[in-house]
């Protein structure tokens, strides 16, 4: 049985192809305003790489922001129910999911079947996703792949007020002004938004294990404040933890067909 | 290399009575109102409005104070000796080097309010630079309530400046731009400033007009304040203050949502702060002589 997951995020579009509950195609691309053409792009790569024809995929299921104008999916499910499948299939000790993605944060509590017990979502506001670390990354003049391994060379606890992404920009400019070494702000701006998926977390109560997936765990320095921050807790970094939502979706497929 | 045009960046200015001879005056009170985007220095001469300057605040609060002072003073024949008694406010108030007293700013809205509109007005609406306030006060302008939005660039001054340099135009033009439009668009549908700027480049996209995208960014930011000063409830008479006062596309917007006009003035809404603090160094300048 070969199943597909596509995951329509803010930022970037990800498809895992999978053949008996194993994934034999990963295919990650930068989103934009023509998300269902380069939909087609990201899944055609994906049938190149597992080596199959579209007709040989047996069910699609689409999930992400733009989860309703994917092409080829026949199903749709949140992103809080295939981040729940996803990483259930990956450990099944889990019990709680914090998924860090470009434009929402979640922290999802999961049953042992990989449901959704109970969910906090911060969609609201950009403190606290991706963009908030992308926006300082700007102030900063520094890559986004540079950030989190220059804020582990800083061993100091530099405050930071703003919560506002807006306001924060100016607040790491005045940062900037006064002298405070980069690595430094870039701890700071690290320890904010930890601080925010943390509080947002304890409002559904966290159970062990917990997983910590979406494009912001690529991120060795946010990674490092999440566990300074849940001192309490063991926090899992899993390979490809961008991927998770996409293939929840492909599980979910799975699933749908008695696989 | 070519200067990139900065378009949030608004005039800054000073303005004097000729009329007023401030030596003929008994007690000479400032206000300085050091915010978190912009300061004012109102000087009044026995509570009549005087001079007052309106200038960018700088990173460094006593720098922005001295400057704004010395330019609301620039060409009376005054000198920072004559004034009896200074009260600073605002965001920066506790580095005011000159003044003699802090008080909040909102018990300084409050009261220039009630000096700009009269006893009439119950709630007013300070849309400053970095925060929102929604204020109730009596008819002597003493605070009743309040609640504030100082978190969140939505709603504030720094989210129109956001927008303005998204859409390259200038502060002060994007509220006649955004009645520009052949139908009312709906509002932005992104609370956070960050995500409505994605939205608003997509809606671009899509063929909106920048007039179009200005009108649904403005009905979004009327949209917003108007929740918190629900919230508080409004009592007429009603008056805005700061900056966004400033903007009619805002301001229009919040009017139809409210069902109710605010009050005009002839006196520059974003000096309210200022203004009130100096009404507040006159009279602890009497209470002070009365003492002795």
């Amino acid at each position: 049985m070969i199943t597909a997951g596509m995951d329509l995020g803010a930022k970037t579009i990800k498809i895992v192809i999978m053949k008996d509950g194993q994934v034999i195609a990963r295919v990650k691309k930068l989103s934009g305003f023509e998300q269902e053409i380069l939909a087609k792009e990201v899944m055609n790569e994906a049938l190149v790489q597992a080596g199959i024809e579209l007709d040989q995929v047996d069910k699609t299921v689409a999930t992400g922001v733009g989860r309703k104008t994917a092409p080829f999916a026949t199903d749709i499910i949140t992103e809080v129910g295939a981040a729940a499948r996803g990483a259930i299939a990956r450990n099944p000790n889990l019990r709680t999911v914090l998924d860090i993605g470009a434009e929402e944060g979640r922290a999802i509590i999961v049953t042992p079947e990989g449901r959704v017990k109970d969910f906090a979502i911060n969609e609201k506001c950009a403190a606290g996703s991706g963009t908030f670390v992308e926006a300082m990354a700007r102030a900063l003049e520094i890559t986004i792949e540079d950030f989190g391994p220059m804020s582990l060379t800083s061993d100091k606890a530099v405050p930071m007020n703003a919560q506002c992404a807006v306001f924060a920009e100016s607040e790491v400019v005045s940062l900037l002004h006064a002298r405070t070494p980069k690595n430094d702000i870039t701890r700071a701006v690290c320890d904010a938004i930890s601080s925010r998926i943390v509080s947002m977390a304890r409002r559904v109560s966290i159970e062990p294990e917990v997983i910590l997936i979406g494009g912001m765990a690529y991120n060795v320095g946010f990674v490092a404040s999440m566990k300074r921050t849940l001192t309490e807790m063991v926090i899992q970094v899993p390979d490809n933890p961008e991927f998770v939502g996409a293939e929840g979706a492909a599980w979910i497929a799975h699933d749908k067909l008695g696989g | 290399m070519p200067q990139k045009k900065e378009f949030w960046r608004w005039k800054e200015y000073n303005w004097h009575d000729e009329d007023i001879d401030p030596h003929a005056g008994e007690i000479i009170s400032a206000g300085v109102d050091v915010g978190s985007v912009s300061s004012q220095v109102v000087i009044i001469v026995d509570g009549k409005l005087y001079a007052f300057s309106s200038m960018r605040t700088g990173s460094d609060s006593p720098d922005s104070a001295r400057n704004a002072m010395s330019w609301a003073l620039e060409n009376t024949g005054l000198e920072i000796d004559d004034i009896n008694f200074v009260v600073g406010t605002g965001y920066g108030r506790v580095n005011v080097p000159m003044a003699h007293k802090a008080i909040t700013e909102i018990a300084c809205h409050a009261r220039g309010a009630n000096f700009m509109y009269g006893p009439k007005v119950r709630t007013i609406l300070d849309m400053g630079g970095q925060d929102c306030k929604a204020i109730r006060c009596d008819h002597r302008g003493k605070v009743t309530n309040f609640l504030m939005n100082d978190k969140c660039a939505a709603g504030t001054g720094r989210g129109m400046e956001v927008f303005a340099d998204l859409l390259q135009v200038s502060i002060e033009d994007v509220g006649e731009l955004s009645f520009k439009v052949d139908h009312e668009p709906d509002p932005v549908s992104s609370t956070c400033v960050v995500f409505a700027k994605t939205e608003a480049a997509g809606l671009l996209r899509q063929g909106w007009n920048k007039n179009l995208v200005l009108a649904a960014y403005s009905s979004a930011m009327a949209h917003r304040v108007f929740t918190l000063i629900e919230r508080l409830g409004v009592e007429p008479e009603f008056a805005i203050t700061g900056g966004i006062a400033k903007n009619i596309g805002v301001v229009h917007r919040l009017e139809d949502e409210l069902g109710m006009k605010a009050l005009s003035s002839d006196i520059d809404s974003q000096i309210a702060g200022a203004l009130g603090a100096a009404l507040f160094a006159k009279a602890l300048y009497e209470k002070k002589m009365k003492k002795k």
